[in-house]
């Protein structure tokens, strides 16, 4: 009896299909969307992007691979803005204000977290600054908290891991690791 | 907007509180540009060298509300939860004040009355450590690049516009061919004689004529134009009377 194997593929070939799909993707890239169109297990795919990874750190030249927003993507290294900035014409965005930073602070920390709460942290009303935030889409509302008032809650977006360069949630530093920092 | 230079650090602490005039009856006072009581609270704590675990609360409550006395000085609304913070602080200070009275229940249970602010004091001070981190990983993803869009359906901007694109183009063919039309099709000029000539006319067959429905037998501005120079001749040489019953009514000629 025959049965129809595909013609396994090398290591090498699947390296170089997911470094195909990653520079293509607008987005970064999941490790399930690669398993899915590469229709090969996830092991393999991270083990490929692993890899990849490794070879554009070898290399050294003005790209990168790297792990944000829960996938991988392509992008220059930052040693290299200021002539990328020169050639796009684009300025770095405007900075948030300290005060809309530290209430983002506290809305990462303590997601999902309605107004009340960040008001109890910082000591000061937050409207304002959390209206920069959703404006800039850095924050979304989680719905409502079932509580007197039944206050909105809010959280960070994807947006948020994509500009402040995370993975995912969890590799923010610990807030307890902060404690010590200043005293 | 002032143009920041690019730095990666930010010493939060370093700043010093300053009272900025915002508007006439807002003031703001920033403490390395974060507004706010425990900002306050957290600057003159380091100033006064003292320790955020024994606060000593007379020392730092007098400081306090110095600061709010020179905001007061400025004539200025303060913002209420700086008032907030200047009660609370009176009110430890006071309860410090009192004499504890030492009885076998109290004497376990006796809590610092600092310890709800000194708990509140390291919170927000730890949020505060961590916006400088999301200051500089900010700064340092600003410096990262990815790839332009590769044209697809999807982001084709012609394929993806919403209705109001739709609209403003529409608008502009719309524009354009009125452009067009008035090129092409060139109105006889009516003299303004002839608009006198053709207005005592139709007076002078209806008796009445509503104005309102003169002008808009005109297309185009010129001939308005000469309309209305026509209705104010035939008014100043003719018998004519203009009517008007109602106030931004219609405007009525008459023949006497």
């Amino acid at each position: 009896m025959e049965i129809e194997e595909k013609q396994p593929r090398s290591i090498a070939e699947i390296i170089s299909i997911v470094e195909a799909l990653v520079f293509v993707a607008d987005e970064p890239i999941t490790v399930k969307t690669l398993s899915d169109v590469l229709e090969e297990d996830r092991e393999t795919i991270e083990a490929a992007v692993e890899e990849l990874k490794q070879e554009y750190e070898d290399r050294t030249g003005g790209l990168q691979l790297r792990e944000i927003a829960g996938g991988w993507q392509i992008s220059t290294r930052t040693e290299y803005h200021e002539e990328v900035r020169k050639y796009l014409k684009t300025r770095p965005n405007a900075k948030l204000s300290l005060a809309a930073l530290e209430t983002l602070a506290v809305i990462a920390y303590k997601q999902p977290v309605t107004v009340p709460e960040i008001l109890e942290i910082r000591g000061v009303q937050s409207a304002s600054a959390i209206k920069t935030l959703l404006d800039k889409k850095l924050i979304t509302a989680k719905g409502r908290k079932e509580t007197v008032g039944r206050p909105m809650m809010y959280g960070t977006s994807k947006d948020f891991l994509l500009q402040f360069g995370l993975k995912d949630l969890s590799e923010l530093p610990s807030i307890e690791d902060f404690e010590d920092l200043v005293q | 907007m002032e143009q920041q230079p690019e730095q990666l650090s930010f010493d939060f602490y370093k700043e010093k509180p300053h009272i900025a005039r915002q508007s006439r009856d807002e003031l703001r006072l920033t403490l390395g540009k974060f507004a706010g009581p425990l900002d306050l609270l957290l600057y003159l704590i380091k100033q006064e060298q003292a320790n955020i675990f024994d606060i000593p609360i007379a020392r730092i409550t007098d400081e306090y509300l110095k600061y709010i006395r020179l905001m007061k000085s400025f004539d200025i609304t303060l913002a209420a939860d700086f008032l907030v913070m200047a009660a609370t602080l009176i009110e430890i200070k006071s309860k410090m004040l009192l004499p504890k009275e030492i009885t076998e229940e109290t004497e376990e249970e006796m809590e610092d009355p600092r310890e709800a602010l000194v708990r509140q004091l390291l919170e927000h001070q730890k949020f505060k450590n961590a916006s400088q981190m999301l200051y500089e990983r900010s700064t340092v993803e600003q410096a990262v690049f990815g790839r332009g869009k590769i044209e697809s359906d999807e982001n084709n901007a012609e394929t993806n516009a919403s209705v109001f694109d739709l609209l403003t183009v529409f608008q502009k063919i719309l524009s354009r061919h009125k452009e067009e039309v008035q090129m092409e099709i060139e109105r006889e000029e009516v003299s303004l004689a002839d608009m006198i000539k053709s207005l005592k006319k139709q007076i002078f067959e209806k008796k009445e004529l509503s104005l309102l429905a003169f002008f808009e037998e005109m297309h185009t501005r010129r001939e308005l134009v000469t309309a209305f120079i026509a209705v104010l001749e035939i008014v100043r040489t003719e018998g004519v009377k203009l009517m008007q019953t109602a106030t931004f009514g219609d405007i009525i000629l008459k023949k006497i």
